[in-house]
């Protein structure tokens, strides 16, 4: 399907939106440095940093990938497991 | 422009929200069985739930001259419970004649249990057994994708489903794929924080085109926001899209959709404008 507006114009409507969630995501991870306890080894933060990766990557579909980090992994056994097999 | 909201729990919502969604252009909606915030102790309770659903909503949304369509299920949370979820399928076809009934849903999977996944397909068979309309709900955040699999999984594996008449919802950047290329219908849903957004629904028709895709608000007990298809609409304008286009994911396609359901008896208001006209 074509895409009505042109790479710089995403550019010029999205730059300040993105720079503003730059910030939130920055402004989190400062907070969660900056309060007692330790989160290291929460699967988490762990999500989190292999998110940004994706983000510094040249390809096109960054959204599914972070979806895809976020996702428990599928099984592809799961109907054998569950006893639920297609009669 | 007019809409359809395709997927809207009216019961968690005021009568104001209907006069609300009136005046943003919505002309019709369907809502289907859900949870109730809580879980239900008895199958008695889905019975005063279906007639809310039937009749109630169905005479609320009226006095806004919204059509109200539902469908009818014990949802994916409350099927853990096996018995239950027996009691209340055996039910079902009691309702499947009243007006306004589109057909099965919303069925699915929340944990990705193999109770869920039980129940998932005894509602298949019902929906074989009496040819209903499918309509499914899709896990949140990290179980989503497992859990569109596997939904997917269990339709394909059934040869007797006419997938022009099921709907795949809440599909995201990493399930909208499978489901449109396994030949389903897929619903995107607009809700803060767990789900999608308008720019990224755009995005998504701007990849994957508009065929077979609706948007929806959901509109339930979470922080979730019954107006979001008209956000949907002025993201689409501002990002240069035809009203042609706009109109198809959220008018013409929902008609074509549920316009396979006997149950269907949509009065267009272009008719009346028509008439207006004469
Ligand atoms: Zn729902």
């Amino acid at each position: 399907m074509p895409i009505p507006l042109d790479a710089p114009e995403v550019l010029d409507r999205e730059f300040l939106l993105v720079r503003a969630k730059l910030l939130e995501i920055a402004a989190s991870l400062d907070r969660i440095g900056r309060a007692e306890g330790q989160v290291e080894g929460d699967r988490r933060l762990q999500l989190i940093h292999d998110a940004l990766d994706v983000l510094r990557q040249g390809e096109s579909d960054r959204a599914e990938q972070i979806q895809m980090i976020c996702s428990l992994s599928y099984d592809e056994q799961w109907q054998e497991k569950f006893d639920l097999l297609p009669r | 422009m007019y809409y359809i909201d395709p997927h809207i729990h009216m019961v968690s919502r005021t009568t104001d929200d209907y006069e609300t969604l009136a005046r943003m252009g919505c002309v019709a909606m369907s809502e289907p069985a859900f949870w109730a915030g809580f879980d239900r102790g008895s199958a008695e309770s889905f019975h005063d739930y279906f007639r809310q659903l039937t009749d109630f909503e169905r005479q609320r949304a009226g006095q806004f001259g919204l059509q109200h369509y539902t469908w009818l299920c014990i949802n994916a949370k409350e099927a853990e419970n096996v018995s239950l979820s027996r009691e209340v399928i055996a039910m079902i076809p009691e309702f499947l004649d009243t007006p306004g009934v589109l057909g099965i849903g919303e069925i699915g999977l929340n944990k990705n249990t193999k109770n869920e996944a039980t129940i998932f397909l005894e509602h298949l068979e019902l929906a074989v057994k009496y040819d209903q309309q499918i309509l499914i709900h899709t896990p949140h955040l990290e179980d989503k994708y497992t859990g569109t699999r596997m939904i997917l999984d269990m339709l394909c594996d059934d040869t007797r489903l006419d997938r022009s008449r099921v709907l795949v919802d809440h599909v995201e950047e990493h399930t909208i794929r499978s489901v449109l290329e396994e030949g389903f219908w897929a619903g995107m849903t607009l809700y803060p924080v767990s789900k999608c957004t308008p720019e990224r629904a755009v995005d998504m028709i701007e990849m994957h085109g508009a065929e077979r895709l609706l948007v929806n608000s959901a509109g339930d007990w979470g922080p979730s926001k019954p107006t979001a298809v008209p956000d949907f609409i002025i993201a689409m304008r501002r990002r240069g899209h035809p009203e042609s286009l706009i109109r198809k994911v959220v008018y013409d396609n929902p008609r074509e959709f549920f316009s396979q359901s006997e149950n269907f008896d949509f009065a267009p208001p272009e008719l009346d404008e028509a008439e207006a006209n004469l």
